[in-house]
């Protein structure tokens, strides 16, 4: 009996720790973020009441609860300021991973195309940018996008234009930072499907009447559906937040959450409306993944029909 | 008279002929001047070791490579510079390459979608190509969820859908466990029949070659060094490699008499002068020469090559007996089965000089 009970305990254990994991470490932060969330702005420190006294009983645990309410989400809805830096995190977000998918898929195609043994470098290429501070890495663009940076200069030399384009402090400028920033973790998930595709398939395409293009279509693009999903959520959930890029490569005009979370925090000390923020940001990039989970629960499930088309 | 199948062409097309086809990767290379009149509606098995060259042959048929020289004729149509969509040959993959992403009838239906098909036609063929491999139940499965034997016809239901003219198979049942190898040798056989297609097939396999062709190509190092029927092969080898392929064979190294092709030569042995039939032209005379013997060629007789029995092993259907001769040397003789001497005895080897064949000799054979 206690055998078998040691024995169901053990198979427990495995999938238990990365639960345990999360719970420690982003169920528990998460709930007290929704606790402020919930709670009203102070100028105190916390700044925020109520706050849970752990050592007075169950009556206080109930008057804080009370207290609680849905304010700082009504804000949130009254003032287009909020709507305004959500759309415009969503479209950015979009958008950049669009752009991180169009310039992604070729470079991972190639390095999946490219010899053997050429490949590790390939992908030591892709990772070397990371050994340097993210800070610095965007801090560089600013001296290379400023109106009398590498670029200007280099477009001035060649004659393409006279007067130096604004391009730093601009959605143009904050496009280029996230393409560049987020380009491996778009890449690296596409490479490691298309490396993994067995070119076999491809001939078979082509040798049944799929040109190129029809082979491309039909055959590496489905196939490698996962990794550009994957791709897209590695990129699309971190640039909707993201905060350092928007605010150093952006002007005025590209108000995104991260940022308006920052000013909130840092520069208001809104606590509890910041926490709401932070709870929206998380319904809105979680949404995506839930669905996108589903469908591929659901796609795996059905026993798929032929695709006459 | 069986109705022919409406999946059947005239057999008047499928004529494919390599002419002095090379095809170098980097300074190797991988095919070497190939000669080959492929007959329209006949199975043809391209047999040889892996790395001589036969997939490679298949492939530049496919328009997967272009030959570095030469030319490939599809019922006398040059195909250089066509590509693989537009040829009206299919493959057969040795992996399969089943699209993982489709289901059975998706996959059987995708070459006939590229071509532009209808969709109540596309319907219909894949039902017909299903029934041919006996797969009708079997149309909405995945590739994942199918057996080995399974996945091999639903790829030759596949590259067959699209009716080509000639249809390529890399090692068609090479995945294949023993049993069913067999099994499915006689139905591939029995559907080419049916179908009149022109079947090249690349084989490593002499016994499935010779189940499965009318004729067999022997490639070795890029070259094709043999074509014929499986009889001609076995009986007339042009080489030393040619005739230990297809089945235990003797060989007597010598120095070749006067003679040519087509004639009974003479060739001095460490045995004494023996005489075999040139089909080939073994060399000229005096040139080293092998003489290849079958063992069943071999009999007991009276008179003839003196040697020492020593030993047999019955195999049923015939006696396999060593004997071992004046040199030292040990040749195979495959006697009918029935009392014959007991091991220890003096025995007389004998053949008739057309049963034997003379290839030429020295290192390069």
């Amino acid at each position: 009996m206690s055998g078998r009970l040691r024995a169901s305990l053990r198979r427990l254990a495995l999938p238990a720790a990365p639960l345990l994991w999360l719970l420690a470490f982003f169920g528990l932060p998460f709930a007290v973020v929704v606790k402020i969330s919930l709670s009203d702005p102070a100028t105190a420190l916390p700044p925020y009441t109520p706050v849970l006294d752990w050592d007075a009983g169950l009556a206080a645990w109930a008057d804080v609860l009370a207290a609680l309410d849905f304010e700082n989400y009504r804000t949130l809805i009254a003032d287009p300021l909020y709507l305004d830096a959500g759309l415009t995190s969503l479209k950015v977000a979009l958008g950049a991973t669009l752009l991180l998918a169009l310039v992604g898929y070729p470079i991972a195609y190639a390095m999946a195309r490219a010899p053997r043994a050429w490949q590790p470098l390939l992908v030591a290429l892709m990772v070397i940018p990371f050994w340097t501070s993210f800070l610095i890495r965007v801090y560089a663009w600013i001296a290379i996008l400023k109106p009398d940076g590498l670029l200007n200069q280099a477009l001035i030399g060649l004659g393409l234009v006279a007067t130096p384009v604004e391009i730093l402090n601009t959605p143009a400028a904050v496009m280029i930072g996230m393409v560049y920033a987020y380009l491996p973790f778009m890449v690296l998930p596409l490479y490691a499907v298309l490396e993994r595709l067995d070119r076999g398939l491809v001939e078979a395409a082509r040798d049944l009447g799929a040109s190129r293009l029809a082979a491309f279509r039909t055959v590496t693009l489905p196939l490698s559906l996962p990794g550009l999903v994957a791709g897209a959520l590695l990129c699309f959930i971190p640039i909707t937040g993201e905060f350092i890029i928007p605010d150093l490569l952006g002007g005025t005009d590209t108000l995104m959450l991260g940022r308006v979370l920052w000013s909130e925090f840092f520069s208001n000390r809104d606590w509890p409306l910041a926490s709401a923020i932070a709870v929206v940001l998380l319904a809105v990039v979680a949404g995506p993944v839930v669905l996108f989970r589903e469908a591929e629960a659901r796609r795996l499930e059905r026993p798929e029909t032929g695709d006459p088309r | 008279m069986t109705t022919p199948h409406p999946c059947a062409i005239p057999p008047a097309t499928g004529h494919l002929r390599f002419e002095a086809v090379t095809k170098r990767f980097g300074a190797h290379p991988a095919v070497d001047g190939v000669d080959l009149d492929l007959a329209a509606g006949g199975v043809f098995c391209l047999l040889g070791p892996s790395g001589c060259g036969k997939s490679t042959l298949l492939r530049l048929t496919a328009g997967f490579e272009e030959p570095s020289s030469g030319k490939i004729l599809l019922d006398g149509r040059d195909l250089a510079g066509v590509p693989p969509h537009r040829r009206p040959v299919n493959m057969m993959f040795q992996s399969y390459a089943l699209f993982p992403h489709r289901d059975v009838a998706g996959n059987v239906a995708y070459g006939l979608e590229r071509e532009g098909l209808g969709r109540s036609e596309i319907t219909e063929r894949v039902a017909e190509m299903l029934r041919l491999v006996q797969l009708e139940a079997f149309g909405a499965r995945r590739p994942d969820r199918l057996s080995g034997g399974q996945r091999q016809r639903v790829a030759l239901a596949r590259a067959l859908a699209k009716r080509p003219r000639v249809l390529l198979l890399d090692e068609p049942l090479g995945a294949l466990d023993r049993a069913l190898r067999e099994e499915t040798q006689a139905e591939l056989r029995a559907l080419q029949r049916r179908l009149g297609t022109t079947f090249v097939v690349v084989t490593h396999d002499p016994a499935e070659a010779m189940v499965l062709a009318d004729r067999i190509g022997v490639m070795a190092a890029g070259r094709l060094v043999q074509a014929g029927a499986a009889a001609d092969l076995y009986e007339r080898p042009a080489t030393r490699y040619v005739a230990g392929l297809l089945g235990d064979v003797n060989l007597i190294e010598g120095r070749l008499g006067a003679g040519g092709a087509g004639t009974v030569r003479g060739l001095d042995t460490p045995l004494g002068p023996l005489r075999a039939f040139d089909h080939h032209g073994a060399g000229e005379a005096g040139s080293p020469g092998l003489l290849a013997l079958r063992p069943e060629r071999l009999a007991l007789a009276a008179e003839g090559l003196p040697g020492t029995l020593l030993d047999t092993t019955y195999l049923g259907d015939r006696i396999v007996c060593r004997v071992g001769m004046a040199d030292g040397r040990v040749l195979r003789a495959a006697l009918p089965p029935g009392a014959g001497p007991a091991p220890g005895a003096g025995v007389h080897l004998a053949f008739a000089p057309e049963a034997a064949s003379l290839l030429p000799g020295g290192p390069a054979s």
